[in-house]
């Protein structure tokens, strides 16, 4: 087959589709989206499997869950902090295990590129118990996507391959290989399946016994691979993922190496380790996310006669992202000659809402609505709109994860905040907005919760939306909210003044409103109209 | 044989389709490439960068180490000095000299040139007027691949082939201005 330029993301798309693949569900977020972006766009045009969009995580796991139930091939996508959401369904789906191919792909985003935490989803198949592959390259995120399916159909497990940003968002080459065809329909064992305690400790205790065999397929992957140097039993070096492409971007061809050792599947491959740990005084850990590895090599106590350095010991950073300069430092190899910035006073441009952006209009409407409530706190989520907290808005005092903008206001409420408030957009709202809004009703909080409703996913590259527009408006009526305090405001600057009255009402009022405030995201609005010329 | 190029520019200036040239066309030679790119957050208005390694030999690193870049192609003059210590010693860079101010603090313009003025291999050429000149304010991307194309370990003709394909989608006269934009910067740098 002919070679193909794919952003890592990609590959991991292509890799499914190849092995034979039913159906992929995804929630947008940076820096999966782009797998789900490509599946969507490859199922468009050969209609042979489902991509599809889901409302949120949890709820694209369960789709994927019910494709591997009826004996096919799924996957589901999605960032790290998105596991957290789906973790439910997650750490459930190891008790059952997979009975088509399950393949969960979690890209992490360590640096926190576009994110909030750093969270290593290794952690996270070691919990569950389940295999889990860390490509290093586009070709491997190809390879091991398409073995994954195997490996999850031949062990019984979900399968995870952890990508990271660098390579979810990287191009390079893939030579991909023959598509094969989709699974037949056929079912699970309900008693597997069903997870009273009685089934539950059987099939537990099935996964427990299962380890062995995990360990032994990750000793033998052809993806890991040991390289001892019997000339040099000083130094060894243990490399994960992409971190092991910065180690050799330093040892430069006919330079004395170091024995190596790349780590591309987990459970961690202990013979492998052993292997290395055997030969050398000082094992280096290099890993792009928490200390992993190292942290299982060393233990409470270390080894005896070993030095396991890394980051729990300070040799390399324990937080943000690695660099081939870092990785350096951390082997002790001199700093390559560079050129200095100088003196030169660098203003910084951080991301900023577009030129035109309706939230812009909304939050210059609430902050001068705001300006007679110095005790106020406005809780926001995540979207575009977080934007919203720097100049020139300053608008918002918090976001934390999906949803929490209305819960929180809620708790804020309860506290004493006054007025409090939650801003949140369309999508989010749909994603796990909607289940502490009836929390909220329920109690009648006094708070306004402002829905930006911009009909798209719009920081993640303008992915449909559940919940927009009329049908929007719909849903908060239903959830039973006073008539009279659903209110809708166009956020256009000619509408400012209009606008601040309305809140203005909605902050006076002591209970619960809803304040929509719907506009079309310009991006996407540009976007539909160079597609109509 | 290798090239290491830092792209810079804002969000919204088409970093990713200079990538998309250039890509398609070392790939086309055969070359080995990895393109690290940005995604999400970060694209909306504010600074981008992009890592892009050509080399004969396998790559293995996304990112470019500090001290290893042959060349930092800009589009905007103060990103460029952003990345100046990814520039080794003999490197050269390519800039434009038209500021996109959409932050309030943007130091003074003359100032940015002088620190530009630094280095020692050196391009500025004047992308929003040549874009303009070719027919699209928009096409300072194409102008500012034009005036790296001189200095690129890739044929021209392979470069033009791929910014047709890019700009085929949107119809016959983008195709024209982009590629005449691309004239105009590759002239310029020349007489550079």
């Amino acid at each position: 087959m002919k070679q193909e330029v794919l952003l890592g993301d990609e590959a991991v798309a292509l890799g499914a589709i190849h092995a034979g693949l039913t159906g992929g569900y995804s929630y947008p977020g940076t820096p999966a989206s782009e797998i789900m972006e490509y599946l969507v766009r490859a199922s468009a045009k050969e209609k042979s499997f489902v991509a599809s969009w889901s409302v949120n995580e949890k709820v694209a796991y369960e789709e994927a869950l019910g494709v591997s139930y009826a004996g096919k091939r799924a996957l589901v996508s999605m960032k790290h902090v998105g596991l957290n959401v789906a973790a439910d369904p997650f750490m459930n789906s190891a008790i059952t295990g997979a009975n088509g191919g399950l393949v969960v792909i979690v890209a992490d985003d360590p640096g926190m590129h576009s994110s909030q935490n750093e969270q290593d989803s290794r952690f996270y198949a070691e919990f569950a118990k389940i295999f889990c592959f860390e490509p290093s390259n586009h070709q491997e995120a190809y390879d091991m996507t398409r073995d994954a399916f195997d490996l999850s159909e031949h062990l019984g497990v979900p399968v995870m391959v952890r990508m990271v940003t660098r390579l979810s968002h990287s191009r390079s080459r893939v030579q991909p290989r023959s598509p094969r065809e989709q699974n037949t329909l056929h079912f699970g064992k309900d008693t597997d399946w069903t997870l009273l305690p009685v089934h539950a400790r059987r099939r537990f205790k099935h996964l427990v016994d299962k380890q062995k065999d995990l360990i032994m397929v990750s000793n033998r992957s052809e993806f890991n691979s040991l390289r001892i140097n019997p000339k040099n039993t000083t130094l060894g070096i243990i490399a994960s993922g992409i971190a092991a492409n910065y180690v050799i971007e330093n040892y430069i061809e006919g330079q004395e190496y170091p024995s190596f050792l790349k780590v591309t599947t987990y459970p961690i491959p202990e013979e492998l380790v052993k292997g290395l740990v055997d030969h050398v005084d000082t094992a280096l850990i290099v890993e792009d996310g928490y200390p992993f590895i190292e942290k299982n090599i060393s233990g409470v106590f270390g080894i005896d006669g070993k030095n396991i350095f890394g980051k729990l010991t300070g040799h390399l950073p324990s937080t943000g992202e690695l660099s081939p300069e870092i990785v350096r430092q951390g082997l002790g190899l001199e700093a390559l000659p560079k050129r200095g910035i100088a003196d030169f006073p660098l203003a910084a441009r951080p991301p900023q809402l577009c030129q035109g952006c309706s939230h812009a209009d909304t939050y210059r409407a609430l902050n001068e609505a705001l300006e007679s409530y110095p005790e106020s706190n406005v809780f926001s989520d995540i979207g575009c709109y977080t934007l919203g907290a720097l100049p020139p808005y300053n608008a918002i005092q918090s976001c934390v994860c999906m949803g929490a903008s209305v819960s929180m206001a809620k708790g804020g409420a309860e506290a004493g905040v006054y007025p409090s408030i939650a801003v949140i957009g369309d999508s989010t709202f749909a994603h796990s907005g909607l289940t502490p809004l009836l929390a909220a009703v329920a109690a009648n909080t006094n708070m306004t919760v402002f829905i930006l409703d911009n009909s798209t996913v719009a920081m993640t590259g303008g992915q449909p939306t559940f919940l927009s527009g009329e049908k929007l408006v719909k849903v908060i009526e239903g959830m039973g909210i006073a008539k009279e305090h659903i209110r809708s405001i166009l956020p256009l600057p000619k509408n400012h003044d209009e606008n601040i009255h309305i809140i203005k009402q909605e902050l006076t009022y002591k209970g619960l409103s809803v304040v929509i405030s719907a506009r079309e995201c310009v991006q996407q609005a540009r976007k539909k109209k160079r597609s109509r010329t | 044989m290798k090239q290491d190029i830092i792209l810079a520019g804002v969000g919204g200036q088409g970093i990713l389709s200079i990538a998309f040239v250039i890509d398609n066309a070392a790939l086309k030679q055969g070359f080995n490439f990895k393109q690290a790119e940005v995604h999400g957050m970060a694209q909306r208005g504010g600074a981008v960068q992009s890592h892009l390694r050509i080399s004969d030999k396998p790559v293995f690193s996304d990112l470019i180490p500090k001290g290893v870049a042959d060349m930092i192609l800009s589009v905007e003059p103060m990103e460029c000095l952003r990345y100046l210590d990814f520039l080794s010693p003999e490197g050269i860079v390519i800039t434009s000299r038209s500021p996109f101010v959409n932050i309030p603090d943007y130091p003074d313009i003359e100032k940015v040139m002088d620190a530009i003025q630094t280095v020692a291999n050196r391009v500025i050429v004047d992308s929003d007027k040549q874009a303009k000149e070719a027919g699209s304010p928009k096409s300072q991307n194409m102008v500012m691949l034009g005036a790296a194309s001189p200095h690129l370990i890739l044929e021209e003709t392979n470069l033009t082939e791929f910014i047709r394909i890019l700009f085929a989608p949107r119809g016959d006269k983008m195709v024209e201005m982009n590629l005449k934009a691309f004239d105009l910067g590759r002239t310029a740098a020349i007489k550079c």
